[in-house]
């Protein structure tokens, strides 16, 4: 006999209510069940109209984030038995405008995330005779960790900064802007510099850690902050002591 | 309902979005935000220590009698209670300081990358160091002189 469970769902439909509200609906509680395969029974069985953004339900395409019992967690990867005997609440992800029911406007992230050149930048691009760029294990090492981003934005729900400061460039951009940083191929430190440095960028980081506590991949948002935090300090002297030297 | 304020770029052309506000309470909500803004507020006593040191040089210049009428302030239980607080308060200080300090400093040598243990280690044995230092400095000023 397989037990049930009860899951209180999000709903704001914009086009029949000016506020949102929770709708409950008892689920069959299955041990290989993810809080997403609860949300699909939903979906089939009882209410074709709840909608929420998922894809490849394996914990690597980033869409199906959302407040469960309050924490951010990819709903792919979060198991249904575990909150037995319930209920389950069910938000969308927290500090993000809602589009409808457990969809979040994302846009914003998005256009930070273009600002600050996720990609690599050259100077001069080598010609094809010359070859590749040669990088080695350790040369990689050094911002594998910060590749693993798959932009699920948990980190931004978990944020209290991102929630009382929109403005703040936030902890997966700034991990992602890291990513490219440290990359040895990558020339565009001095130009993602301009983003990062600036009021909105790292230095509205108090550290509260949150972001490396909840994302998926071990990303560790909060350590590229305060690692970036303490290059920028570096290069500020630099350019105070020798201002004749060219700033990387 | 939504707050144009907030995020003016989502505004424009969907004013229907929801967006919920933080209470002014947040912090309360979650041990871990709980936490971080206890540190935030042992600011509070990291300043007490440094005013107290401000009005004691202040103290010793006006001279002899301004000295002793400050050092028996100090003596006073509501002096004593305040530095046992502000001490709990900056001993926590320092210990999330140093717990946190491997995030930032990254260490390499040759091609291993130095634990955060070790970075935290050192950080506290370091901290050792210079208390027993000041410490032994200031037990023995009389002699010394």
């Amino acid at each position: 006999m397989v037990s049930k469970i009860t899951l209180e769902v999000f709903r704001y439909r914009p086009d029949q209510e000016t506020q949102p509200s929770f709708d409950s609906y008892e689920v069959p509680c299955e041990k290989d069940w993810v809080i997403l395969d609860a949300l699909n029974y939903i979906k089939d069985q009882i209410d074709g109209t709840l909608s929420y953004r998922w894809s490849c339900r394996m914990g690597v395409c980033g869409s199906c984030g959302m407040m469960v019992n309050g924490e951010p967690v990819l709903t792919c990867a979060t198991f249904l038995n575990k909150f037995l005997p319930g209920p389950v609440k069910i938000e969308p992800l927290e500090h993000f405008p809602v589009v409808r029911d457990l969809i979040i406007e994302m846009s914003d992230f998005i256009g930070k995330l273009q600002k600050v050149k996720p990609w690599i930048v050259r100077k001069e691009e080598k010609s094809l005779e010359d070859g590749e760029y040669i990088q080695t294990p350790e040369q990689l090492g050094d911002y594998k960790q910060y590749s693993m981003c798959i932009n699920c934005m948990l980190c931004y729900s978990a944020c209290p900064v991102y929630g009382l400061e929109p403005e703040f460039v936030g902890p997966a951009v700034i991990a992602l802007a890291q990513r490219y940083n440290l990359d040895s191929r990558d020339q565009g430190k001095g130009e993602r510099e301009e983003i990062l440095s600036q009021d909105d960028g790292i230095w509205q980081c108090t550290f509260v850690g949150e972001c490396s506590e909840v994302c998926p991949e071990n990303v560790d948002p909060a350590g590229a902050i305060q690692r970036y935090k303490v290059a920028a300090t570096n290069n500020w002297w630099k350019s105070l002591l020798m201002p004749w030297g060219k700033s990387e | 309902m939504f707050k144009s304020s907030r995020f003016p770029i989502y505004y424009k052309g969907h004013p229907r979005m929801f967006v919920k506000d933080k209470p002014i309470f947040w912090w309360a909500l979650k041990w871990v935000h709980a936490r971080f803004i206890i540190r935030e507020l042992t600011s509070v006593p990291v300043a007490f220590y440094a005013i107290i040191l401000i009005l004691q040089i202040r103290a010793l210049s006006l001279g002899p009698e301004a000295y002793a009428n400050f050092t028996n302030w100090l003596k006073t239980p509501l002096s004593l209670s305040l530095h046992v607080i502000s001490f709990l308060f900056v001993i926590y200080h320092s210990v999330t300081w140093f717990n946190l300090a491997p995030k930032a400093i990254v260490i390499r040598i040759g091609k291993n990358r130095i634990p955060g243990l070790v970075i935290t280690g050192l950080n506290y044995v370091a901290w050792a160091i210079f208390s027993v230092a000041i410490a032994w400095l200031f037990l023995n000023l009389d002699n010394l002189m």
